[in-house]
């Protein structure tokens, strides 16, 4: 992990939030890394720190409550967590983006389309409000919107278009880092479809690297060279996404593929993992994960098991199910 | 009540709401059958009128026209007395496990309610019993009993939304998007616990879902809208192995697989679903079709037994050919 040429890496990253009940630990000695150019799919349910870590690295963690109390975020080689508010303003939305789940409220409903992608272009260039609204037309056609349509309010625009531009908004200043937090969610599957194309051909055009949040494991499949599985607050596995799929190392990456109901075959029952997700002030010793895995043995409720690499680049995080591969020749 | 006689026949059900600028046809001319202890998916992308379907065939809502007839007799034409008698029999379970159940009912408060308003049971001893009976039913543990709904987690609000539907030993039950709002793991657990209770107790179903993952995971028929309108039907397998209707190949090659190296040729489709308001002659789908002909546009595709127990609303299917000049 030493690699200069990476563009993002997180080291050792922890994220509190202190509430009534106690100290959230919503990340926990988070590591993660990605080179220029590539698509890391970050994956776990709600309330496993994915948006959290997100927010993180946009330097946008509401304190209080929320506190970044250990860890680097290099960007670049710079931590961005010495970086001074103002220098962060100009990062954020400039070399980082972030499209956020919800197209309906990420829009001003008063501000017309294309005066909102300028207002992006003009904090982040030096140029004329013209010049701004002129690269704002350029930026909706990229992303399929008719250049008559620039002058239209977001109530007049359809869910995925209104997440078109938004994807608008977000590459208009050419960013090198894309965070998308759950992009198509609240979107039709065919409207999904439109936009994960558009985001492809995108990718092609535009070297941006992208972290796609995102609990759809099709998503990941389908956009992303790596993935990360988070569980409560923790990444428990982390592999180049061929590898994930075909054979998971993690006991709970295991339990997310089976919970989802398989469209090729039939199945009578899924297989759950049992349980809740542990509450988030008063996680489990150990492995979190344990109270819920099929697999633990005793050791598991002692130690924290430490990410350990079972074939080149992918880890996991569990001494029980997670040994080294020596069967890959077959 | 006879064996030959459908448990549920929808007849050219229709529900329009009148808007400024138009009577919006949410559910137009919807015919379909459902035999007692089988599932019946109902699936379909936002505002396509499969929850207002829903509603509508167990008069939560007023049709516009048409016949809803459980066990032969129209329940749209009942008296409100009887139709109030009928409603322990039909019951449904709602979305959003958040906003459906009061807050300031504790959980056997919650699941007492229907008990209450039945008056079910005389005494307040038998009703407790009943209640634990039902917690149990569900999987939701005894402890939870005065627990209140903005303590427990979304699986848990659902099992209780789930208990109230089956406090009046129902028959029929809509389940109106009873997963979506949850996270996969518990989406599995909740599936498995509505698989097991329909087993257990034979009860009929209709899920109405947009995940079609999931809905061909519970149903045994299926039933694709677009639009207001029913445009395919057929058992779960055939339609996922073959989809005859454009529309439903569009959708299914729309699903992200989550399978590694296993991608699908997608159809893309052009533009976005077109307004419910007034809705032009001819098939609903024809604009974002990449088979439309001019007949498309004059003439509504009825829903047609194109082979036994295979439904499809498509003036050309299996014979579909690209629409020229594209």
């Amino acid at each position: 992990m030493e690699d200069k040429k990476l563009l993002l890496d997180i080291q050792d990253l922890s994220i509190h939030y202190v509430v009534e009940s106690g100290t959230v630990h919503a990340v926990e000695h988070l590591n993660l890394s990605l080179a220029p150019g590539e698509n890391l799919g970050f994956v776990g349910e709600t309330g496993a720190g994915k948006t959290t870590t997100a927010l993180g690295i946009m330097g946008l963690v509401p304190n209080p409550p929320g506190k970044v109390v250990n860890g680097k975020i290099l960007f670049e080689g710079e931590d961005l967590l010495k970086k001074t508010e103002e220098q962060m303003r100009s990062i954020r939305g400039g070399k980082i983006a972030m499209i956020f789940q919800d197209p309906m409220t990420s829009l001003n409903p008063v501000i017309t389309v294309d005066k909102q992608i300028a207002e992006m272009v003009l904090l982040h260039n030096n140029v004329t409000e013209q010049q701004a609204l002129e690269r704002a037309e350029e930026m909706l056609e990229l992303v399929g919107i008719k250049r008559e349509r620039a002058r239209d309010f977001p109530h007049q625009f359809s869910g995925g278009m209104k997440q078109r531009v938004v994807i608008a908004i977000a590459l208009a200043c050419n960013p090198t880092l894309l965070i998308a937090d759950e992009p198509t969610t609240a979107l039709d599957v065919t409207i999904q479809a439109q936009v994960l194309e558009l985001m492809h051909e995108l990718r092609r055009k535009i070297n941006t690297s992208l972290i796609m949040i995102t609990h759809d494991l099709g998503i990941v499949a389908e956009m992303c060279d790596k993935v990360a599985i988070m569980y409560a607050g923790k990444v428990v596995e982390y592999a180049p996404t061929e590898a994930l799929f075909n054979h998971p190392g993690h006991p709970y990456t295991e339990g997310l593929f089976n919970s989802i109901p398989d469209l090729d075959s039939d199945e009578e029952e899924l297989k759950v993992i049992q349980g809740l997700m542990p509450d988030p002030t008063n996680l489990p010793s150990g492995c979190t994960f344990h109270p819920r895995c099929p697999y633990a043995v005793e050791a598991c409720s002692k130690d924290v098991p430490p990410m350990v690499e079972i074939e080149p680049g992918h880890f996991v995080a569990c001494p029980v199910r997670g040994k080294p591969y020596l069967h890959l020749g077959k | 009540m006879e064996q030959t006689h459908p448990m549920v026949e929808v007849t050219n059900l229709k529900k329009y709401f009148k808007t400024k600028r138009g009577m919006l046809h949410a559910v137009d001319d919807v015919s379909f059958t459902i035999r007692k202890g089988e599932t019946l998916g109902l699936v379909g992308e936002s505002g396509c009128g499969k929850s207002t379907l829903g509603r509508v065939m167990i008069r939560l809502l007023e049709a516009t026209g048409g016949e809803a007839k459980f066990w032969g007799e129209d329940i749209l034409r009942y008296s409100a007395g009887k139709m109030k008698d009928m409603r322990r029999k039909v019951q449904i379970v709602f979305q959003d496990p958040y906003s459906s159940l009061n807050p300031r009912l504790s959980v056997s408060e919650l699941i007492a309610e229907p008990l209450l308003v039945n008056r079910v049971y005389s005494s307040a001893a038998e009703r407790n019993r009943k209640i634990a009976e039902l917690m149990d039913t569900v999987g939701l543990a005894r402890r939870l009993m005065n627990a209140y709904p903005h303590e427990l987690d979304g699986g848990r609000r659902q099992r209780i939304g789930i208990a109230r539907s089956l406090a009046l030993s129902p028959e029929f039950i809509v389940l109106d998007e009873p997963v979506s709002a949850l996270d996969v793991c518990i989406q599995a657990q909740i599936l498995n616990l509505l698989n097991s209770l329909q087993k257990q107790f034979g009860y009929t179903y209709v899920f109405i879902s947009h995940n079609l993952s999931v809905v061909k995971h519970v149903s045994d028929r299926i039933a694709v809208m677009y639009l207001g309108k029913i445009v395919e039907l057929s058992d779960y397998k055939s339609l996922f192995v073959e989809p005859l209707h454009p529309y439903t190949q569009a959708l299914l090659s729309a699903i992200p697989l989550p399978k590694f190296g296993k991608k699908r040729d997608r159809i893309i489709l052009e533009g976005d679903v077109p307004s419910p308001i007034e809705p032009p002659e001819g098939c609903r789908f024809q604009g974002r079709c990449p088979y439309r002909q001019d007949v498309c546009k004059e003439k509504t595709p009825e829903l047609r037994e194109l082979e036994p127990g295979r439904f499809v609303a498509c003036h050309f299917a299996r014979t579909l050919v690209p629409a020229s000049g594209k």
